[in-house]
Parts: C-alpha cells; structure tokens; sequence
C-alpha cells in the first residue's frame, strides 16, 4: 500500500508539471505527454496493487472507454470542442459518482465521515453529469440554446436544494436503513443538475462549462475522501481550481457575477427593455467595396465571434489575411475573453487554421492598437464590440469589457442578418459613420473577398 | 490515513492549483479545460477498486465507471495533443 501512494503522489507530480508547461505554447505538447504518462502510472499502480480486482470487467470497461475515447477526439471537430468538454465533463462527473455510490453499497470502512463524504460526492458527480448532458445538448442543438425559464423556476430550485440537503443528512445519519434517502438524493442530485442549467444560454455557455468542468474535479476530489486516496484528491483539487479560475475570468469577461449568470436567464428577461430601441440606420458595402476599402488600409485588425465558429470560416479568413499581408499590411486578431462558447474557443479555430498564435490578441494587448487601426472587421461578433456597454447604464451589456472597434478609421461588420446578439439587443456600432455593413454568410463573405481583393 | 493529513493534501492541492492555472494564457484555455478533463478522470482509479468491493452491484457500476473514467482520459489525452500540436509560430 506505501508503494501505491507513492505512485500516486508520483503521478500528482507529473499532473502538476504537465500544467506547468501549459504556460507557453511551446511547452504545452510535451506538458500534455507528461500528464498522460502520470495517469498511466496511476493506473497501473492501482492494478497491480490491489487485491481481489475483478481484471476481465477492467478490461471490458477500459477497452469501450478507450475506443469512445480515441474515436470522439479524433472525429471532433475544432468547432464542436464545446461540446466535447461539456460531455467529457459529465463523464468525469458520473465516473466519480458512481464510485462513490459502489463504496456506499459496499462500505470498506464504514463511518460518518465515509458516508457523508459519499453523499457529497454523489450529489457533486450526478448533478455534474445531467448538468453537462444538458450543457452539451444545447451546444449540439438537440436542447433549444435559448434559455428556458418558467414562472417558479427559483422556488422550485430551492426547494429541491434544500431538499437534498435533508436527503444527504438522512443518507448519512440512517446508517443500514438509508437507502431510500440515498435514491432520492440520486434522483435530486440529476434534477437540480438540469434545472439549474436549462436557464442558461448562448453567450453564457462558457461559464457553465467552466463551472461544470470546476465541479467534475470536486466530484473526484470528494470520491478521494470517500477512498482516502491522495491521487483523486489532489488531481480532483487541480481540475476543480482550473474550472473555477476559468469561471472567473469568463465572468469579469462579462462584467457579471456568477450569480447573476447562473439565476439572471439573460436573454429573455432584457428583451423588454430593448424592445425601445430606435430604429438603428445601416450602410451595407459588397465585398468588391471592402476589397478596395482594405486595399487602402495599412493596419488590419479582425475580430472573430461565434458566428465565424458556426460558418466555418476560420480558413477562409486565414486565406485572406494572408492574401493581405503578402500585400504588405499588418494583420492582427483580437480576442475577447467571452469570444465562442467555451474559454480560448477562437483560438483554437484559429491555430487549426494555421494562424500564428502571437498574432492572436488579448483584450487589454489589443484595445490600444485600434487607435491607429485602419479597418476593423467583426466576423460574427455582436455584443462584445457594443459600445453600449461604455456608458449605456440601462443595458444588460453595461459595464463590460468590450474591443474597441469603434476607434477604427473604418469598421466593417460582417453578419448574416440585422438579428440582435444574445443578449437581445441592437448594437449602436451598426450605426456609427464609420461601420460598413457586409452581409452575408461569413465563410461565403471571405470567399467573396478573397476572390476581388485577387481581381484589384 | 487521517483526516487531517488527508485535508492538508486537499487544501495544499487546491493552493499549488491556483498557483499553475493562474500562469496559463488565455490562448490555451481550450486544451487547459480538456487536459484537465483528463486529469479528472483519474476516477478510473476510484473505478477499477470499485470493481473489487462491491459484489454484484458494485462490480456493474465499477465496469460504467471505469468506462465513464476511461473515455475521459483516453479521449481528453488525445484531443488535447491533436489541439497543441496545431499551436505554431510564425
């Protein structure tokens, strides 16, 4: 047994200096290796160190786990992430809470602290599991993205959450007659997982899965207290950190508390509000104009947002940018933290796309650098380039960090049609003198472009 | 193992967590959550005991679990290298 928790505080390590080597683009692959070698170490630890191990259903499990596996992440497109880590987290989530459920059956060492730590780690893991089913089946579209509210919806929650909180104690005080406590905390434990993330919508997915991806570590952490094993608790402690810094930083990307995100249902309540707005006047340009317009320009910087992930335009736009440099322009891409549906969601179409990352802008690194940008083009983003959220107090959007656009020489807008963003709103930059609308599909747009800026 | 050694773990864990994540660029937030997909599945060692202990209920739910674990780190090793190895210079 010392030599197995040895293995296992070996295989921390490695998970601590796999992450550290995230740090830097360059490192980053080999971190990963790292990490995947300190998880084999683990399970093989495990393997030959326990006795009684039932190896043919191991296998069985490991060998379908395994080919789910490899299949998802080599068939997954660069698009789809979101989804991919929404469902994974739910697979980590239900991994831990069926643990923690077999060691309720089968108690090795029965105690309060066991049984509560298992109440613990069922509720975290099976709400995290319908939470990320739901979360995924809004990415894919089979859950309708929009958030879903209902009169009742805070009272019904919180009745259920203190419902569990009576099943969870019952759980732990009944000892051998627990087991219908036990099921009911189960069954609560997947409803709240679902209830609390219907209400959650589009632009705020990136917090949900980085909240969600928060809780599958405290899912493993707790099945480690459960176990009293030091590798599910301090790799389940590193995830669970990592989910709620992302957290974080996706909500001051939004100027918006958590709270107000998980309970606020944006999107339909603003809509009233909105609905006074006056009627923005737009000048649409073809792209035989932006051609010219771009030919002119010395400075270039292009903004992406979801609708450049659902038109897939992130080659078309590399194309492009390219063509332009070769033109001897200077072409840069601004980030903003919420840009996509899930956190660093652009950049990863965008290095799909082969575009150098250090040419991949932060929010506080690029704002400054729309002062003397020549054009500005918005690929599918809408409410992070809204200038409402400067000085707009009535705007659900207010106080948001935003990229200035605005400052450009000339903004050119690219979107399918004049729809609101999520958060139902109208954008006043549509409006401005110096914004040209393009419209359009993104991907068709670029084509388009590329295509006359070849023809000047 | 007592409780309080084993809350150290945790508590110290959580610190060394904040102090690593802190220092990722927002560049790789994306194979940061999907790495540490992986890293959560470390469950599978919580799964393959579980095969162990718990007679005919357990085993069943030990075999989803240590399926449920394995798509995680099998699948979030892999697709996290597939992203990296997309990051390039200039």
């Amino acid at each position: 047994m010392e030599y197995t928790n040895i293995a296992y505080v070996l295989a921390a390590v490695l998970f601590i200096l796999g992450i550290k080597r995230l740090s830097s683009p360059k490192t980053a692959r080999s971190g990963n290796t790292i990490a995947s070698v300190g998880m084999l170490i683990a399970i093989v630890a495990t393997l030959v160190s326990y006795d009684l191990l039932d190896f043919q259903t191991i296998a069985i499990g490991m060998i379908i786990g395994a080919i789910i596996g490899a299949f998802f992440a080599i068939k997954v497109e660069m698009t789809q992430m979101p989804q991919m880590v929404a469902i994974f987290n739910g697979f980590g989530g239900g991994a831990s809470a069926l643990v923690a459920a077999a060691e309720y059956f089968n108690p090795a060492n029965p105690s309060t602290f066991n049984s509560a730590t298992i109440a613990i780690s069922v509720f975290v893991g099976t709400l995290t599991f319908t939470g990320s089913f739901i979360a995924f089946g809004k990415l894919q579209g089979f859950v309708s993205g929009k958030p879903i509210v209902f009169p009742g919806q805070k009272i019904l929650n919180a009745l259920i959450a203190i419902s569990i909180v009576f099943l969870g104690v019952y759980t732990v005080s009944m000892g051998a007659d627990a087991d219908p406590y036990f099921y009911g905390l189960v069954a609560l434990a997947a409803l709240i997982g679902i209830t609390l993330t219907i209400p959650i919508g589009g632009a705020d997915m990136p917090v949900v899965i980085s909240l969600l991806n928060s809780y599958s570590g405290v899912a493993a952490s707790a099945t480690g207290f459960v176990l009293m094993n030091n590798g599910l608790i301090i790799s389940g402690a590193l995830v669970g950190a990592s989910g709620l810094i992302l957290t974080n930083i996706m909500c001051k990307g939004m100027n918006r508390s958590l709270a107000n995100v998980i309970f606020g249902a944006v999107g339909l309540v603003q809509e009233a509000s909105s609905s006074d707005g006056k009627q923005i006047q737009v000048k649409s340009a073809s792209t035989e104009e932006v051609a010219m317009i771009l030919e002119a320009a010395e400075k270039i910087i292009v903004v992406p947002g979801y609708g450049l992930a659902v038109a897939q335009a992130q080659h078309a736009i590399r194309e492009v940018a390219d063509f332009l440099e070769n033109m001897g322009k200077k072409v840069l891409y601004a980030i903003h933290p919420v840009a996509g549906r899930m956190p660093g969601h652009m950049n990863v179409l965008l290095a799909e796309a082969n575009v150098p990352y250090e040419q991949l802008l932060d929010l506080d690194q690029v704002n400054p650098e729309f002062e003397d940008c020549d054009v500005a083009i918005v690929l599918g983003a809408n409410d992070v380039v809204n200038p409402a959220a400067r000085h707009d107090t009535g705007s659900p959007i207010y106080g948001m960090p935003i990229l200035d656009v605005d400052k450009s020489k000339t903004v050119l807008v690219n979107k399918r049609t004049m729809n609101p963003g999520f958060a139902g709103i109208q954008n006043e930059l549509f409006g401005f003198d110096n914004t040209l609308m393009v419209f359009g599909d993104a991907k068709a747009m670029l084509t388009d472009l590329h295509k006359d800026l070849k023809e000047l | 193992m007592d409780m309080i050694n084993i809350f150290t773990v945790f508590i110290l864990a959580i610190f060394v967590g904040f102090e690593i994540i802190t220092k990722v660029p927002p560049t790789l937030h994306t194979p940061l959550m999907s790495g540490s997909n992986a890293i959560s599945g470390i469950a599978i060692v919580g799964a393959i005991i579980a095969t162990k202990v718990g007679g005919e209920l357990g085993t069943w739910l030990g075999l989803i679990a240590v399926i449920f674990a394995t798509v995680n780190v099998v699948g979030g090793f892999m697709v996290t290298d597939r992203m990296l190895k997309m990051f390039k210079r200039k």
